[in-house]
């Protein structure tokens, strides 16, 4: 029964990434335009790195 | 936060090459994201070649710091500081898109933003807290015992609590809020089920108790969240479609003052102000003729669909449409005063007649909660009479209320609507009230405006050949110099026929008459009746116009209202549907009685103001039957509103959209019989689902009055009733 008190904290910490990784994208708007992402990786432009996020300046506070 | 997310944050965090950070590029997109301010509406952008085309195109241009296309609501938004955005619709029409000014203004997304992703953040935290503790659930159900059981809860509690707080503040607020209004909404059984859930759980686990509810509490929050967040989708997706209606009529005017003229916006002129309006636009607000001579075009007012003369003296009302000379108008009444506000007592008037629609969910809550706290009260009673022992009462009490809660009626409304709406979407139609399509399924009688509505009040030349053959490249000639909606029928319908126009000399146009020419030495004239030199006929069903040339016989030119496509065909499955068809319009006898045969429709009535359409709909309303109302102009405005449910083509006036429930945005009028059909389905399904969610509690609820029910039970019923109804839901795709 030991091996609970590793199990359970690493299930948390791996749960716990994800939910941070989840906010972060959340919060860095990438699910302002999931068509065009999608269309985008397609492009040859962008491909060394990610394309600047939108120029939405109605965005928060 | 927002600057991070915005831009200047970029560079520092998502730099992958230093080198790229040092050229200009990334430097400009970087201080760009700040002020993209021009928003352009690109409908026909579909692939990453568009999205690279357009945005290649227009970082070409001086003075475009930054460009970014968002595929998804088909828009473009540019950061060229000191530019308007109607600079850059040439841009793109030369390599091909077709796009359109939007105002930002009228775009204020960025609130909804907000309230959409603060739901996704709590559906995120409300499914991590919910899988953590089903782990650790699952050991527990599957008989763990003693300490390691009491080491579970309590790794459940600390997960479940501050999930509970966080992620359940959308119900508390509106619980809380209900209360204090002295209402019982849904959202008070589901506090009060995970306020009890977690406390209880909570006291369960300090004293080492057996069973504990905090899944259930999560699970709860985390089912419910989705069903807020379908229900907040549907209606962010037709309110941004709406508002992108409004942003596209860009409300600027061309105001005269000193001896210049400027342009403006709308919402800045008062009265006094001299405005110049030149031929083809709308007039931006009331006012009176103090120079030029023209002819209006106010089938959006009055559903006239002849134009009528106008010179100065004349008052004229914002919405009217100037056909052929320009016109120097004094304001008399700007913005929210203007002619709009004769209409806006009567607008709400109807409003308040319409009522506030009690929505199935609604109704179904209402008898619900009671229902729902006096099963839980009377478990908590009988047991406390049976047993004494306030511990196992409270814990039954709070099983009652966790199963009992509506999970599965919570999710069931938004996920109906939400799988209607998105295929009514697909079809061109925009849902803009959620209990829209509850009201529609009840529709008996179908209003119909005709100018706009079942016709596009575009004239459509009839018996050509009423023209001679050596007149028609004449004709066509002349008709092509004019802006006039007839010239531009008649040239249209002339091209068609492979038509070559003849050479004029000294072709002018006279504001409110017509066109004069000379063709081949001799003087011709195209425009009304009395001033070409023939006399008008009595008879016209539509327009007429005449051309004359010097020598020849004057020729009468009639014309007729283009109908809207499937107009024809939406009246027959209406009646094949079982449904009345009324058609009421402001236009003439002969117009209407001609139109009514073209379309089948029997029952209409002709010459309607805008007051006695809507005293028509509530007598209709007053023998007991449902109206759908289809209009487009400003005189079915108070019928829109008055109706049960309406609504109004793209094109239609904005006070129009404004007040009905539904924006048909294409062209095509089949939708609104299909979307007729579909409402009834989708009322079907959210009375299936209801009956989904009432079964599972007749079969729960004894368990959990009996004191049986286990967290586990509570758990696979509670998902089982979401999945089912949201399947059911799906069958509606």
């Amino acid at each position: 029964m030991e091996i609970l008190s590793i199990l359970i904290p690493v299930s948390l910490l791996l749960g716990g990434i994800g939910l941070a990784a989840f906010l972060w994208s959340l919060r860095s708007r990438q699910y302002e335009d999931p068509k065009g992402d999608a269309q985008r990786i397609l492009s040859s432009e962008w491909d060394d790195r990610p394309k600047p996020p939108p120029l939405d300046q109605n965005s928060d506070p | 936060m927002a600057e991070l997310s915005a831009g200047r944050g970029y560079d520092a965090r998502l730099s992958a090459c230093p080198a790229c950070d040092a050229a200009p590029l990334a430097g400009r997109i970087a201080a760009a994201a700040l002020h993209g301010d021009l928003i352009l509406s690109i409908p026909t952008a579909h692939c990453a070649a568009c999205i690279t085309d357009v945005e290649r195109a227009l970082m070409a241009q001086d003075g475009v710091r930054a460009a970014r296309v968002n595929l998804t609501l088909r828009r473009v938004m540019i950061d060229a500081p000191g530019h308007e955005a109607a600079e850059f619709i040439p841009v793109l029409e030369k390599i091909g898109y077709e796009a359109h000014e939007l105002d930002g203004a009228a775009l204020s997304s960025s609130a909804a933003d907000r309230q959409g992703r603060d739901i996704l953040m709590r559906i995120g935290i409300a499914g991590f807290a919910m899988m953590n503790i089903m782990i650790l659930s699952v050991a527990v159900w599957s008989g763990a015992t003693g300490a390691t059981r009491d080491m579970f809860h309590w790794i459940s509690a600390v997960i479940a609590l501050p999930t509970v707080i966080f992620a359940g503040q959308p119900f508390f607020v509106s619980a809380w809020s209900s209360l204090k209004g002295g209402r019982l909404g849904m959202d008070v059984p589901i506090s009060l089920a995970l306020i009890l859930a977690t406390a209880i759980s909570l006291f369960e686990t300090l004293n080492s108790g057996r069973h504990a509810y905090f899944d259930a509490a999560v699970m709860l929050c985390f089912f419910l969240l989705v069903g807020r967040y379908l229900d907040y989708r549907t209606r962010a997706v037709a309110r941004s479609a709406a508002e992108e209606l409004t942003a596209l009529e860009v409300p600027r005017a061309s105001l005269v003052a000193d001896g210049g003229e400027r342009i403006v916006n709308v919402a800045d002129l008062v009265p006094g102000d001299v405005i110049r309006v030149r031929p083809g636009a709308r007039l931006p607000a009331d006012g009176q003729v103090i120079a030029g001579m023209s002819e209006i075009d106010r089938s959006l007012l009055t559903g006239e669909s002849l134009p009528v003369q106008a010179g100065p003296g004349d008052a004229l009302s914002a919405g009217e449409i100037n056909l052929t000379g320009p016109l120097d108008l004094r304001v008399t009444a700007a913005g929210r005063d203007s002619s709009l506000s004769r209409l806006a007592d009567l607008v709400a008037m109807a409003e308040a007649a319409r009522g506030r629609y009690a929505s199935l969910a609604e109704r179904a809550s209402r008898a619900y909660a009671p229902v729902v706290h006096l099963l839980a009260l009377l478990s908590f009673g009988v047991w406390m009479l049976q047993t004494g022992d306030w511990r196992v009462s409270l814990n039954i009490a709070a099983a009652v209320l966790i199963i009992t809660c509506p999970c599965a009626l919570g999710l069931a409304v938004p996920a109906v609507v939400t799988a209607a709406s998105g295929r009514l979407f697909r079809r061109g139609l925009l849902i803009k009230d959620g209990t829209a399509l509850e009201r529609m399924a009840e529709v008996d009688i179908v209003v119909f405006d005709k100018t706009g509505t079942l016709t596009l009040g575009r004239p459509e030349l009839v018996g050509a050949s009423a023209l001679p053959p050596a007149l028609r490249p004449v004709a066509l000639a002349v008709a092509a110099a004019s802006g006039h909606p007839l010239s531009r029928a008649l040239a249209a319908a002339l091209e068609a026929e492979g038509v070559t126009p003849a050479t004029l000399e000294q072709v002018a146009e006279m504001p409110g008459y017509g066109v004069t020419a000379r063709w081949q030495g001799r003087e011709l004239r195209l425009g009304r009746a009395d001033w070409a030199g023939a006399e008008t006929p009595q008879d016209a069903e539509g327009p007429v116009t005449v051309l004359s040339v010097a020598g020849e016989t004057p020729v009468l030119l009639r014309f007729a209202d283009t109908p809207r496509p499937g107009a024809a065909e939406t009246v027959a499955a209406l009646k094949a549907q079982g449904r009345q068809v009324v058609m009421l319009s402001g236009d003439t006898d002969a117009a209407v009685a001609h139109a009514a045969a073209q379309f089948g429709i029997s029952r209409f009535r002709a010459g309607v103001t805008p007051a006695e359409k809507e005293a028509e709909i509530a007598a209709l309303h007053a023998d007991g039957a449902h109206v759908l109302m289809v209009g487009d102009g400003l005189n079915d405005t108070a019928a829109l509103s008055r109706a049960h449910v309406s609504v109004s083509p793209a094109t239609a006036l904005d006070a129009a959209r404004v007040a009905s429930d539904i924006v048909l945005m294409g062209q095509d009028l089949t939708p609104v019989a299909e979307a007729l059909d579909l409402a009834q389905r989708a009322r079907r399904r959210i009375k299936e689902n209801f009956a989904i969610s009432v079964a599972y509690n007749i079969v729960a609820v004894p368990f959990a009055m009996a004191g049986l029910a286990t967290p586990l039970m509570a758990a696979l019923a509670m998902s089982a009733s979401s999945v089912s109804v949201t399947l059911n839901a799906l069958r509606l795709r």
